[in-house]
């Protein structure tokens, strides 16, 4: 257990005589709280990888038309839920590069459904950094750019299709944006609530102390998502899909800020009485001043560990509405949006990869708690 | 302990207060109401009877006073048509949807709702007891791993996923039933050993759902407060004075970290009561939750606010439970009336 030696000061030794008069030794330069913080969260292996995978994974949002094989509303009628394909290697034992068997639909009369049968002569190799479907680029730029497409003759269902033979990867990918903002953005919106709300309630004390505290704890005693079923059937049906989206993140944020406000409120309540906010005090601080430059720099990290954790809660609430039909509505497509097919158990009896959309939830929940776990232990370096 | 009984009861009455503030609020937020609308369709069909029975309705939940008014209306704190007649003198209200007063609408289904939830509470001490212990006691062994493993996909899952996945994979690999309370040839019979079996197999997936992220998030607790304890000195002082490992386990640190187990729960029941709900859903449970939900649609909002407020009353009064009984156990609890830090 040595520390990398780069961490360690040069071993250094004073050829002065000692002089207790003298002037003190300038203090050593220490890095800054955010690099230590780094240098921990590094350490600790799985909570790194989930930052990465989390950031690969919004770096990608604003590229989801390329990164998707089709279109969002790309339909096709011979195609009516068709299941996944698998990507092949070899075909007959040669081997030529990725590529998918096509295959075709046949109605089955007997149970009302669809069957698929692989035809083994059909090879249909994956096209990369190709040009497919059209779309329009953040609404401004025309293109036909995509990272993988299908075959120009054959298809690429790696998800399977849906209902209307739309592409559920491609939808699933669409869906990641909305629904990772809306966690972000619902956080932020709670984020600042707890810092204006636990932050008076922290520094004035008294009876808006006690009030707060009250507030909190009836709050805390609601079960959240029978009251944000409620908020969100209170939305109007006539909003337009980006007021609803913007509706929900609001309804999202306002209900989950009293656990953080009460980690701010009771931070503050101690750090209030430490000598170093007594000596801000008299030398004229005021509380504005005091708290955002003295004491909110003391517990930042905890907080943004805690509201880390917090996304994923907020991301299962809109798929939990979206999934009732409560939350968005189509055509917006979020990941709750598109398990709200797989409420029809007929349908995943018979067609079971409608509710792949629970994948990418269930491993970005796991992402966010990994790496919220990590940046928590992390937040207090010096431990 | 009777005085922190009656400290902690009485606690309960300004929550409940401000709860049924909030809930009356919310279900009057959307823009018009259920009756306005019918009246609008009968009027467009021209049917003048009805429109004289919903006028009725209409002046006997006061729709066209102020708010604060009909909220007193509903409480039956202030007078009405009738006089004082709201919840608190027994009349939940009326439902427009079903055209029947809510008590008949809801009927046993609020009686499931806490036999459901009382049966994840139970499943949770049931299944995190036990693996909480091992893992504590077998750090960084293999169960210790899986189980960990296991925790986290219990609290990653979002439990109406894994209703869904479980209404798939259950009914084809172990041939439990799945969706309903009972089978279907049980819902008129009357009381028998078989009906009380049918219930019984049908409830093991919803409460298994239920528990899920509960029970993961009181093995994590029970763990790392275990470990806290096994740490301590007077561990390994019995252990050199040659005291059986199980017997000092049992004897000494699991009782330290039991308190929080029994606080815990108290955290964990608003969490639990909203998974219910959206679990009943998924699963078509006779409780509130899928009536709920329709109701939130219908905009019928004495129903809605009915459930909301009783889920609200089974959350509080579940948690005051957990402080008493935790009272109970730690004398300094109730000697000091706050839960030790």
């Amino acid at each position: 257990m040595t520390a990398p030696s780069q961490d360690r000061l040069p071993h250094y030794v004073s050829e002065a005589p000692y002089d207790p008069a003298g002037t003190p030794p300038a203090a050593v330069p220490a890095h800054p709280q955010w690099w230590l913080v780094w240098q921990k969260l590094k350490r600790h292996r799985l909570a790194y990888a989930s930052g990465i995978f989390l950031l690969l994974i919004y770096a990608s949002l604003p590229f989801s038309e390329m990164i998707a094989p089709y279109g969002l509303e790309d339909r096709n009628a011979d195609y009516l839920f068709a299941p996944p394909q698998r990507v092949h290697l070899f075909h007959e034992g040669e081997f030529i590069g990725p590529f998918v068997y096509g295959y075709k639909g046949i109605a089955n009369l007997d149970l009302f459904k669809w069957d698929y049968v692989i035809d083994k002569k059909q090879v249909q190799p994956l096209r990369f950094f190709c040009s497919g479907a059209s779309y329009n680029l953040w609404g401004v730029w025309a293109g036909r750019f995509h990272l993988v497409c299908p075959s120009a003759t054959g298809t690429l269902y790696l998800f399977g299709t849906d209902r209307l033979g739309r592409d559920m990867l491609s939808r699933v990918i669409y869906g990641t944006r909305i629904s990772l903002t809306i966690g972000l953005i619902g956080v932020s919106i709670s984020f600042a609530l707890a810092l204006l709300i636990g932050g008076m309630a922290g520094y004035f004390g008294g009876w808006v102390d006690n009030l707060t505290l009250r507030l909190i704890e009836i709050l805390r005693a609601m079960p959240e998502l029978p009251l944000w079923m409620a908020l969100s059937a209170a939305l109007p049906v006539q909003w337009s899909p980006v007021a609803v989206y913007a509706g929900m993140t609001v309804i999202l944020g306002l209900l989950d800020w009293p656990g953080l406000a009460r980690a701010v409120r009771a931070k503050l309540v101690s750090l209030r009485e430490e000598d170093f906010a007594t000596a801000a005090v008299l030398m004229g601080a005021g509380p504005g001043r005091l708290i955002g430059r003295h004491l909110l720099p003391n517990f930042m990290s905890h907080l943004i560990a805690s509201a880390t954790l917090s996304i994923p809660a907020m991301i299962l609430g809109e798929t939990a509405l979206s999934f009732l039909g409560l939350g968005l509505r189509p055509p917006v497509t979020s990941w709750g949006v598109l398990l709200n097919e797989s409420q029809n158990i007929a349908a995943i009896s018979f067609y079971p990869w409608i509710m792949l959309p629970m994948l990418p939830v269930i491993l970005v929940v796991l992402a966010f708690n990994f790496f919220g776990d990590g940046l928590r232990d992390a937040a207090d370096p010096y431990s | 302990m009777g005085r922190y009984f009656l400290n902690r009861t009485a606690m309960m009455i300004p929550t409940l207060i401000a709860i049924s503030v909030l809930i009356f609020i919310v279900i009057q937020l959307p823009p018009g109401d259920y009756l306005s609308n019918q009246v609008a369709e009968l009027q467009a069909q021209g049917e003048d009877a009805s429109i004289e029975k919903i006028a009725f309705l209409r002046a006997e939940f006061g729709f066209d006073r102020p708010l604060i008014e009909r909220y007193g209306l509903w409480l039956g704190v202030w007078p009405g048509e009738k006089g004082f007649s709201g919840l608190l003198q027994g009349n939940w209200g009326w439902s427009f949807e079903y055209n029947k007063p809510v008590s008949e609408v809801l009927g046993g289904s609020l009686m499931m709702t806490i036999v459901l939830n009382f049966a994840a509470v139970l499943t949770i001490y049931l299944i995190a007891f036990p693996i909480g212990i091992i893992s504590a006691a077998r750090q960084y062994s293999i169960t210790d791993y899986g189980f960990t493993l296991l925790g986290y996909l219990g609290l990653a899952m979002p439990n109406f996923l894994l209703a869904l996945i479980l209404l798939y994979y259950s009914n084809q690999w172990f041939g439990l039933p799945i969706g309903g309370l009972m089978a279907p040839e049980f819902i008129d019979a009357p009381w028998s050993p078989a009906k009380m079996l049918s219930i019984l197999t049908h409830l093991i997936i919803p409460v298994l759902v239920i528990s899920a992220s509960g029970a993961a998030a009181m093995i994590r607790r029970l763990r790392a407060n275990l470990l806290d304890e096994l740490q301590k000195p007077y561990v390994t002082t019995a252990r050199a004075k040659g005291m059986a490992p199980l017997a000092l386990l049992i004897k000494y640190p699991l009782r330290n970290a039991l308190s929080p187990f029994i606080a815990d729960i108290g955290d964990l029941l608003p969490q639990m009561v909203s998974g219910s709900v959206i679990v009943s859903v998924v699963l078509n449970l006779p409780t509130v939750g899928p009536i709920l939900l329709q109701a939130l649609r219908a905009q019928d909002h004495y129903l809605s606010g009915f459930i909301l407020l009783f889920i609200a009353v089974l959350t509080v009064a579940g948690m005051a439970l957990s402080d008493l009984l935790l009272a109970l156990l730690d004398p300094r609890i109730r000697l000091t009336g706050r839960p030790v830090q």
